[in-house]
């Protein structure tokens, strides 16, 4: 587990990139993660998507399905991808602190 | 999208093997090429040896201080336990019929992906240890001392091999090339030499039922929404039950097909289908899971995670189980299951209650496959069809690995697309049924490190699906496997971008005339349907 310094805080990340613990996130590390994802800055509509994501994370323990986040936040997939370069299930999801989906996805 | 390979660069392959023997030849540790190592916090849940932080990339990996004894003894177990093991270990003749067969070797040009030489790595071993003639004649006898490089090569070529078994297809001795690949596995995870994408699975699913880590309430939220589109698009509002006692049938499919698309529309064709025909039927929060990522760790893995699904059906008191368009788990089912929790004596043997068609091959695990289930409603003339609303696709068919060459299961997908498509066209005959090509993504290997080695492997499968694009204007590319839905679709994204993936019942619940429903104007995902003229087709 590769520790990084991301902003003014040191946090384990994966081998992605990913922050191994959900819970030490916060909106200076969203920030500081979005610049590793292509995203230059974190406008309303990416706190919308991230905000959304971090909550659906806290109630359901997992990330949505890409439909129902697109759905649900009322951006489709082709705006998503032009707000988050890498896609939603990396780009996104790692800005929000969550983990990397496993299995067959 | 692995954008940063180039594609003619990739397909530059060369196949001149190194000048040096084969044993003197190490693997390179290159990105693109290997897994990462699963996480201790997976290996801990699951009560597995040697959980800690390590790289395959790096020097040192970390083993306990006797690894060595420990991997002999793990052979000499297994050499005891599986006959077939040692079988296989004895009889090769290395004749090569099968060097040009693995989507590795072909996509990849690395001798060590002949599959004859890559049981080569462990017969070797074998031999040095475990044969007279090995230990007398050492390496004249093709026997080599067990290293830490071995086991490092080990690592590097058994996560290489998606355990398909196209090679032993070929094969005149019969020799079921995954299974040495699995020893290899269960040796290596003895020493904690394993990787996430197959651990975390496990873990997952010893924890929540699923791969995914599903947990009950986030289920249900995932089908409400799929329940929600149903009825936009059909005009249909389904209530299906969950954990229901008492149902006659428990229907069990992985769970990336509620979760990940494409599979999500394929889990909406099973509850169209399921629903137009009344089935007393339950899902289940607990067996919400096909997949079985013990085929990828060690036997008892396997049996571990395959037994909640007769748990939760021997709980429910079902009488018999229906199971999705998985792949790797009717290899379980079909292959394993009977002798590690069976036979599934408390059920009852599979009958069709809308046809009465008795399921005698499902006699001993009580579990079909929804198409042989499908198939024979179409045959009995049980359902409404109209084909015409798929016309927008042109269709092939990808024999997912398992489903055909573990189970058999050709004719019958063939025979519910041919109802539900018009324009149905065949790949290359010796890239199909039995000779199918892998994904490249199976038994674990479907994750984004491991992409160089993906698109490599998977251009055999991608070869021959542009030649059907090519030729008749394909563009989908049905299969009946999850991890397929997943990997052949970033494997076309990146070979054949024209082609998009696409489950069985996706198409069957398109085409399926049900009893109320409004004017269908969008396909499940939402494409538009083409007006036709004329009558319904029935």
């Amino acid at each position: 587990m590769a520790k990084v310094k991301l902003g003014d805080t040191e946090v384990s990340v994966d081998e992605d990139g990913f922050i191994e613990d959900p819970s030490v996130w916060n909106e200076k590390l969203a920030e500081a993660l979005a610049a590793t994802e292509s995203v230059s800055s974190m406008t309303e509509e990416h706190w919308k998507v991230v905000k959304y994501l971090r909550e659906y994370y806290l109630k359901y323990n997992i990330a949505p399905m890409i439909r129902k986040m697109c759905k649900d936040t009322q951006v489709d997939l082709k705006h998503m991808y032009e707000l988050f370069p890498t896609g939603p299930a990396k780009g996104a999801c790692k800005i929000a602190g969550l983990p990397k989906p496993t299995g067959c996805v | 999208m692995p954008d940063e390979l180039k594609r003619k660069e990739l397909v530059d392959i060369e196949y001149r093997p190194p000048k040096k023997d084969w044993m003197d030849v190490a693997p390179r540790f290159r990105h693109g090429t290997y897994i990462y190592p699963a996480k201790p916090k997976n290996l801990k849940y699951l009560d597995m040896p040697n959980p800690r932080e390590w790289g395959p990339a790096e020097a040192d990996w970390k083993l306990p201080d006797n690894w060595k004894e420990i991997v002999l003894n793990g052979m000499r177990e297994r050499l005891d336990r599986y006959r077939s093991f040692k079988v296989f270990m004895d009889i090769c003749v290395r004749c090569g019929a099968c060097a040009d067969k693995c989507h590795f070797f072909i996509g990849g040009g690395d001798p060590k992906n002949m599959p004859v030489l890559r049981a080569e790595l462990i017969r070797s071993v074998y031999r040095g240890n475990f044969t007279k003639a090995g230990r007398i004649l050492g390496r004249l006898n093709g026997a080599r001392e067990l290293t830490k490089d071995v086991i490092k090569e080990w690592f590097y070529y058994f996560y290489q091999c998606t355990e398909c078994r196209r090679c032993s297809v070929f094969c005149p001795y019969g020799i079921d090339t995954a299974e040495i690949t699995m020893m290899g596995r269960e040796l290596l995870n003895l020493l904690g030499c394993n990787v996430n994408w197959v651990m975390e699975p496990v873990a997952n699913c010893y924890r929540t039922g699923n791969h995914l880590g599903i947990q009950p309430h986030a289920l249900m939220d995932m089908f409400g929404m799929m329940l929600d589109d149903i009825k936009d698009r059909v005009g249909i509002k389904i209530e299906p039950s969950f954990n229901r006692k008492g149902a006659e049938i428990l229907f069990v499919t992985p769970s990336a097909d509620y979760f990940a698309e494409p599979g999500i529309y394929t889990c909406m064709g099973y509850l169209l289908l399921l629903h137009e025909l009344g089935l007393d039927y339950t899902w289940s929060t607990y067996a919400s899971e096909g997949g079985n990522f013990g085929l990828f760790t060690s036997h008892e893995m396997i049996k571990r995670l395959n037994a909640k699904i007769y748990a939760e059906a021997r709980r429910l008191g079902v009488k018999w189980i229906l199971g999705g368009e998985c792949g790797h788990m009717w290899r379980v089912i079909h292959q394993y299951m009977d002798t590690m929790n069976g036979p599934a004596d408390f059920l009852e043997e599979p009958v069709s209650p809308i046809t009465g068609t008795r399921f005698e091959n499902a006699k001993s695990t009580k579990m079909v496959h929804i198409a042989e289930f499908t198939a024979d409603l179409i045959k009995n003339d049980k359902l409404k069809l109209d084909p015409s609303r798929n016309d927008d696709l042109r269709v092939t068919f990808h024999d997912s690995c398992n489903p055909s060459r573990a189970m058999g299961i050709l004719e019958e997908p063939r025979y519910i697309i041919k109802h539900v498509c018009n324009n149905f066209y065949e790949m290359p005959e010796n890239t199909i049924r039995e000779q199918t090509f892998c994904c490249a993504g199976g038994a674990g290997l479907g994750t984004d490190e491991m992409m160089e080695m993906r698109m490599r492997g998977g251009l055999p499968r991608a070869n021959a699906v542009q030649y059907v694009h090519d030729r008749h204007g394909v563009n989908r590319l049905t299969c009946m496997c999850a991890i397929d839905r997943a990997t052949l679709t970033t494997l076309m994204e990146y070979w054949v971008p024209e082609v998009k993936v696409t489950g069985v019942h996706e198409l069957v619940g398109n085409a399926l005339v049900m009893k109320g429903e409004k004017e269908r104007v969008l396909t499940l995902r939402g494409d538009p349907i083409k007006e036709t003229e004329g009558d319904e087709h029935v």
